[in-house]
């Protein structure tokens, strides 16, 4: 399972965890998320997140 | 033609929104830096990160034009706006506009301190103040950082974990005083204290020299009368809109920064504003997510749909890894109570004598309750 980074804010999105308040269910790849989701802290789109190396 | 003036994330991002929606008006950004998009809270975490000022760009000038199809004209200072006419000057040229947005930020305020040092007492605001304080501090150095509100203690925190010697100088009796109630602000410190960021509340700097016995090297007096001999001074007592060109132009500004209401028209029905430099309905906000939010509506209102801005409650995260904080600060007067029960962090509500949520701050391990949290706050009744 792989983490996401903002590259505003750093807000880190988990694939294992998801972010079930936005109905993301625990285990969606970062690709399944829809494409209109935004950052929770700080509300840019999907664009500005990257990769996290492990 | 759209012409933006700044390259912040303001500016980007309300390109960014435009070409998102399919919107084809020719769009020029005037940016008086290099055009290089960055995120300015990332400049927070630099030193932990261990992060090159090159590696904090996201896309240089070239690319954004490119990718975002608009003419970036770096390294270029707007002079006047003419209303009337609708243009922008720029030195001899005049620069033609059927909207104008002001997205310039907001510059770090002067601490005022004399000496023949202060030159060096350094502000961290852009990406070039970044790499300015960055090529400093290489080896191990004694910080001194003025102001303790959140960015000094983001700053105070990225640098001792960066292997740096911290004091924090504070007029103020606790750090954050005008977002955090008091026992949070102190769990705060103390996180801080843990990583071995010392702290002079109640005291401002007042003079900054040059050491003579040390090369480079600064001393700086405090009101007390006592003295700090540091490598380096790194000012973060607070940012003041840019509000000289609009004020120049006559339009409506204050020292909150420039009015406009919740579309983002300033008292010009073409120019706009968002971002720091701007006071929305009001409000000065200095975070991103208002600024994302003026930013997407700001898009709709130019590509022929107004649209008002939307603020959900936008809680403001202090980037302190030592204790991670979350607060949002209530829109009225209430009273603040710590709340028990959780795990470990701490908890505080802010409240009417009702018992209505009207704000919550979040210390350490309770950041991770945020969303029952803004639950409770967006409830009608958001009772306990």
């Amino acid at each position: 399972m792989r983490k996401w980074e903002c590259v505003v804010c750093g807000l880190i999105y988990d694939e294992a965890e998801g972010w079930p308040e936005d109905g993301i269910a625990p285990g969606t790849a970062w690709e399944d998320v829809p494409e209109d989701w935004a950052c929770p802290d700080c509300g840019v789109g999907k664009e500005d997140f990257e990769l996290v190396e492990a | 033609m759209i012409v933006i003036l700044g390259s912040g994330l303001a500016g980007y991002s309300l390109l960014k929104e435009l070409r998102k929606r399919g919107c084809e008006r020719p769009v020029t950004v005037v940016t008086a830096e290099d055009g290089a998009s960055y995120s300015k809270p990332m400049l927070s975490t630099g030193f932990a990160k261990q992060k090159e000022p090159a590696q904090l760009v996201m896309a240089d000038a070239v690319a954004m034009a490119e990718q975002y199809q608009a003419d970036i004209r770096a390294f270029t200072s707007a002079d006047r706006i003419d209303p009337q006419a609708q243009t922008l000057w720029i030195g001899q040229e005049c620069l033609p506009y059927e909207d104008l947005v002001l997205a310039l930020g907001a510059a770090a305020r002067d601490p005022g301190l004399i000496g023949n040092a202060t030159d060096r007492v350094w502000s961290v605001n852009d990406l070039a103040d970044y790499a300015r304080v960055r090529e400093h501090l290489i080896q191990p150095s004694r910080v001194l950082i003025l102001g303790g509100g959140l960015i000094g203690c983001e700053f105070a925190n990225d640098f001792v974990v960066g292997g740096h010697d911290v004091e924090i100088v504070t007029p103020a009796e606790q750090v954050l005083p005008s977002l955090l109630p008091n026992p949070l602000a102190h769990q705060l410190e103390q996180g801080l204290r843990a990583e071995g960021v010392r702290f002079s509340f109640k005291r401002r700097a007042q003079g900054v020299d040059y050491a003579l016995a040390e090369n480079g090297a600064l001393r700086v007096s405090l009101d007390d009368g006592s003295v700090r001999e540091v490598d380096a001074v790194i000012s973060a007592i607070g940012l003041a809109p840019r509000i000289e060109l609009a004020s120049q132009a006559g339009l409506a500004v204050s020292q909150a920064g420039i009015a406009v209401d919740a579309y983002c028209r300033s008292s010009n029905p073409h120019i706009y504003a968002l971002g720091d430099c701007a006071e929305i309905a009001g409000q000065n906000y200095q975070y991103v997510a208002p600024l994302m939010a003026c930013a997407k509506a700001l898009a709709k209102t130019l590509d022929g749909e107004p649209s008002a801005a939307q603020f959900p409650t936008m809680p403001i995260i202090v980037k302190t890894p030592s204790c991670p904080v979350l607060v949002a600060p209530p829109n009225t007067a209430g009273e603040w109570q710590v709340e028990e029960g959780g795990k470990e962090g701490l908890r505080m509500a802010c409240v009417e004598p009702e018992g209505r949520l009207l704000g919550f701050a979040l210390a350490g391990e309770a950041v991770k309750e945020r969303q029952s949290w803004l639950k409770r706050l967006q409830a009608k009744s958001g009772g306990v």
